[in-house]
This record gives C-alpha cells, structure tokens and sequence, in this order.
C-alpha cells in the first residue's frame, strides 16, 4: 500500500516536472529540470525493483547528459525564442497516439502480475542459471556479462561510433572560430 | 450485476497510463518547440518514460530487486520464499540508458556544429535561412540550370 503511495507522489512530481519543461523558455531552468527528471525517474526505478538502472540513470541521465547540455548552451544561447506560429495541430498529433498507445495497454496484463507472460519465460531460467553455472548474487550482473554479452557488445560499438562522431562534428571548432575573427577583422 | 467501473482493471493500468502521459509531453515538446535543445530534453523525457514503461513490465507484486542474499563469506544463500522481480527487463534497459546517452551527445555536438553554420539553434530561424539561401541559388544560377532548382 506505501509503495503505492509512493509510486503516485513520484508519478506526480514526474508530471509537474515534464510540464514545468514544456513552459519554460530559459533554457538553463529547462536543463536543469531535465537532471531533475532523471533523478526523480531513478527514484521511481528503484521502487519498481530496479536498482541498478536507477544508479545507470542517476549517474548517466542527471550526470553526464546536464553536464552534456549545459556546455552546449554554453556553446550556444542561453534562452528560447518564443514561437511566432502557434498551431494546434502538434497537440491534435500528440492526443492522437497518446489515444492509440493507450487502446494497446487494455491487452496488457495488471501492474505487478506475478503470473503475467512477461514474468513465465526466461526470466526463472536466468535466475536459476544465475545460481547455479554462473554464481553470482546479482542477476542483472549475470545477464548483463554472460547471457546477453553480444548486447554489451554491441553497446560498446554503439558508444565508440558516437563518441567518434562527436569528435568529427566537434574538432576543428576553436580553428574555425580563430579564422572566422580574424576575417572579420 | 456487472460493475461499472472495473477498479481491479483501473489499478492495475494506470500506471502505463501515466507513462503514456508522460512519454506525450516529452512529444509534445520535441514536435511543437522550434528550440534545438528543448527538443533534445523532449527527446530524452520521452526516452526515459518509455524506459519506466519496460521496467513496470519486470515489476512483480510483493518482489524485491533480483539480486541474491550472500553470508559474510560471499557465498550465495539461496532463499525459495522471496519473490524477484524480472531481471531481464533491468538489463535490456541498462543498454537502452547507455545508448540513449550516446545519442543524446551526437545530437548535442550537431546542434553545436548547426549553431556555427546558422548562427543560431531556432528551427524557424534555420528554416527562413535556407529559404533565402535557395532564393539567391535561383537568382543567381536559376537561368543557367534550366529554371528554378
């Protein structure tokens, strides 16, 4: 019943965060609140039993991506210009799906069904594999490095990839800069 | 007499309701703001509801996180009566976090490279921009190129 009660107050903060978004156009507030979505979202994972995606999120999603966005505003501007054309059409677009991916939850199974499909297959396999060839107490750990390594695999080329992207749309900036003055002066 | 409103039903699927509420704003936010990086805030909200969507999936009624109990020596003590939630989803969205995060800073680093192109990181602004970019393509090579590019 508490953790019920727990899960609305967090649902509840989450709401008024993401709206809080929406609205304002400082764009120092809005990445700030941004790192204080993901922390409130690592909350609610660890009141859905998640605890190692709730400190992947604490350190990933309010770490490394506030820090991401304020030097890119940095870089960048600080504010929001205010649209000249308001249209209703993303919020029709908007209500649209949010209508359809609500008609797919009526299929699914109740919130915490222990007899839900999701919870029958694999699942009891990795935690008895978890026990008995791989001996490690934590099964996200056995998972993450022995059952599903080709998914970190691929992880890490994902990550390398990006990471060189990164480096090609970034190097050279401070050069161009350096060029741009002294051909204006 | 049926019930008129199924409470059970209710209870047990707001919460994907709450995602889905969620998840719309984050939209919202990356369809109707001109605002480069408000859109990547967007993009990321979205990301992380859909996240919490696939964790309340692995969520088990009266289950702990999945992680053994180990006695002072490290040796694992199995206990049958505790119930776990489902691993699978956790790991599935560890991944998703880590991936999320990389492309987050591919966008980000584009932002920086559009902003030095454009000058600025207003989509109607780069939009008007390009527009006279081309107008003056026209102007000036239309003829040449057989009519209007």
């Amino acid at each position: 019943m508490i953790e019920t009660f727990i899960e609305i107050g967090l649902f509840a903060m989450l709401v008024f965060t993401a709206f809080a978004i929406v609205k304002t156009d400082r764009l120092f507030a809005v990445v700030m609140l941004s790192g204080v979505f993901s922390l409130l979202s690592a909350l609610l994972f660890v009141a859905l039993d998640a605890v190692d995606v709730a400190f992947t999120e604490a350190a990933v999603g309010a770490g490394i991506s506030t820090v991401l966005m304020l030097g890119t505003i940095a870089l960048t501007s600080r504010t929001e210009k205010k649209s000249s054309i308001s249209s209703p059409l993303p919020f029709i677009v908007v209500l649209i799906t949010g209508a359809a991916l609500v008609y797919g939850t009526i299929d699914m199974p109740n919130f915490g069904d222990p007899m839900a499909p999701a919870q029958q297959h694999l699942a009891p396999e990795f935690l008895q594999g978890s026990l008995e060839d791989v001996e490690i107490a934590n099964v996200v750990t056995t998972i993450l490095a022995s059952y599903r390594g080709y998914d970190t695999l691929g992880e890490t080329a994902v990550v390398f990839t990006a990471g060189i992207g990164v480096l090609l749309l970034l190097s050279g900036l401070g050069r161009r800069r350096k060029d741009e003055d002294e051909e204006d002066a | 007499m049926e019930q008129l409103i199924d409470w059970a039903f209710i209870v047990g699927h707001v919460n994907y309701w709450l995602f889905i509420v969620l998840m719309m704003t984050g939209l919202y936010v990356v369809v109707a703001r001109g605002n480069l990086v408000k859109k990547i805030v967007g993009l990321n909200i979205f990301q992380v509801s859909v996240f919490m969507l696939y964790i309340s999936i692995g969520k088990i009624t009266g289950g702990t996180a999945p992680i053994f109990p180990v006695d002072l020596t490290g040796h694992i003590e199995p206990d049958p009566s505790i119930v776990y939630s489902n691993p699978l989803p956790h790991v599935l969205i560890l991944t998703a976090i880590v991936v999320g995060i990389a492309t987050t800073s591919l966008g980000l680093a584009l932002i920086v490279r559009i902003r030095e192109a454009y000058d600025t990181i207003e989509e109607e602004d780069i939009l008007k921009i390009e527009r006279e970019m081309t107008a003056e393509d026209n102007k000036e090579y239309g003829a040449a190129m057989g009519g209007r590019a």
